[in-house]
């Protein structure tokens, strides 16, 4: 295996497993995410499950270690990218032959990034070592999404996520070498029911508590 | 056809080079695209001016010599054809069309529209061939081979190394190109033998002569005038993580 993580493939490789590792993860925080919207019990249940279980404390530094290595392996991918045409075209139709999503991963992993931060800090840090000022998780979720300022980034985050993920799923797979005929269809087709449980799914939570607030 | 004609001039491997504009008169939608080219040098070398120097050679789309960037895809607007194949009927009249080399920093620009493909050629040498000494043509019964298998190392092995992946590429990577040859040999058994190798070898030359990473946009697939299809990339990276395995 030597040189494999420094070749051009064994990066791909990286990212697609890094990637694929992230979009599970998407769907645990989701099903944890829509017990708000039926019991504040079973989230805060949930969401204390998750912080002291030490086999998931585990998982947090493997989750780390994923996003840190699909962020850091991104950027070296895309500055060695860009270094490979260093004289652009004047003229450029790019859109007759690719998704704008597929060309602009790294923007919208960029994008996302910010948001992974914002969200980082609203919850996860103040949950582990802010001041929870005797709120549980659950109302210290809610009571933001109620903010509309705050429910707006998030749903606008879930959007880049979505644009994200609608050229993550497939090209997963075509990186590890899981492409024919057949399947890559299947692949489109799963990707995309995946693309839209996954950011409806989201959007809905700061949603449901936002609109009573709003009327 | 009347048209404004935007063209890269470069005068050779280190000058810097600009766009020039040419209107060119009489133009029939009957010629190809080279043809008008062809046209456009007759009169630029009447009125005592350099003509514009790009490459071709068969004009019959199967060589792989002729390659443009033109009005911001490769080949031009048609699907699946070379520039040597491309009509002028694809043009309107009074148009500007737009004429760029190929972009990438594997495949410096020579002159004008001529860029140097030597990168293609080092690929190949690194291991896009069977070692084996072939003689003559074998009797075609001797060696059985699937028809399906046949079917799908011959569309790999339909690509003419125009370089039209790469110049479409937004990260200016070679994979399709490796893919397709890498999935050819690899499917037949006079090129199994020497599969693990050739993948190891063809990928660090890739990787060595500055070629970007491939992020799956399927550009080149789009754009290849042979259609060959990204899958052939899937089987590159089974074939080389399994040969990495090996290795």
């Amino acid at each position: 295996m030597s040189n494999f993580f420094s070749s051009s493939i064994g990066k791909k490789i990286i990212m697609s497993i890094t990637g694929l590792f992230l979009i599970l993860f998407l769907l645990l925080h989701l099903s944890i995410n829509l017990l708000l919207i039926f019991s504040a019990e079973a989230f805060n249940t949930a969401s204390h499950f998750m912080a002291t279980n030490p086999v998931l404390k585990v998982m947090q530094y493997v989750l780390a270690a994923g996003f840190i290595i699909h962020i850091t392996w991104a950027s070296l991918l895309t500055l060695q990218n860009q270094a490979a045409r260093p004289i652009k075209y004047n003229t450029n139709s790019p859109a007759r032959n690719s998704t704008w999503s597929s060309r602009n991963m790294f923007i919208l992993g960029s994008l996302i990034f910010i948001f992974l931060v914002i969200h980082l800090s609203d919850f996860f840090y103040v949950m582990k070592f802010g001041d929870m000022a005797g709120k549980s998780d659950y109302e210290l979720v809610t009571s933001t999404f109620k903010i509309w300022y705050y429910a707006l980034i998030y749903i606008v985050g879930f959007v880049f996520l979505g644009l994200h993920l609608s050229h993550s799923f497939h090209s997963a797979f075509q990186t590890i070498g899981l492409n024919n005929k057949i399947w890559m269809k299947r692949l489109k087709v799963i990707g995309t029911i995946y693309l839209f449980i996954v950011c409806i799914g989201f959007a809905i939570i700061p949603l449901y508590f936002l609109i009573p607030e709003l009327f | 056809m009347k048209l404004k004609l935007k063209i890269w001039r470069q005068k050779n491997r280190n000058s810097k080079g600009k766009f020039e504009i040419y209107d060119l008169d009489n133009v029939s939608e009957e010629m190809t695209f080279l043809e008008m080219l062809d046209y456009l040098n007759s009169k630029l070398i009447l009125e005592d001016k350099e003509p514009v120097a790009f490459d071709s050679d068969c004009r019959e789309g199967i060589c792989g010599m002729c390659g443009l960037y033109i009005n911001g895809r490769t080949h031009g607007p048609e699907k699946e054809v070379t520039t040597c194949q491309l009509s002028m009927k694809a043009f309107k009249d009074r148009s500007t069309i737009t004429v760029e080399p190929w972009r990438s920093k594997a495949f410096p620009v020579i002159k004008d529209l001529v860029v140097d493909r030597t990168s293609f050629d080092q690929l190949i040498q690194a291991g896009g061939y069977i070692s084996a000494d072939t003689g003559a043509a074998p009797e075609a019964n001797s060696i059985i081979i699937k028809k399906e298998t046949v079917d799908r190392a011959f569309d790999a092995g339909i690509c003419i190394g125009c370089g039209a992946c790469v110049a479409t590429c937004k990260n200016a990577s070679a994979m399709l190109f490796v893919g397709s040859k890498v999935t050819q040999l690899a499917l037949l058994p006079q090129g199994k033998a020497e599969a693990t190798i050739r993948a190891i070898s063809m990928v660090a030359k890739m990787d060595e002569l500055g070629f970007g990473n491939c992020t799956n946009t399927g550009a080149c697939e789009a754009e290849c005038p042979k259609g060959i299809s990204i899958s052939n990339i899937a089987k590159l990276n089974r074939e080389y993580l399994y040969a990495k395995i090996q290795d």
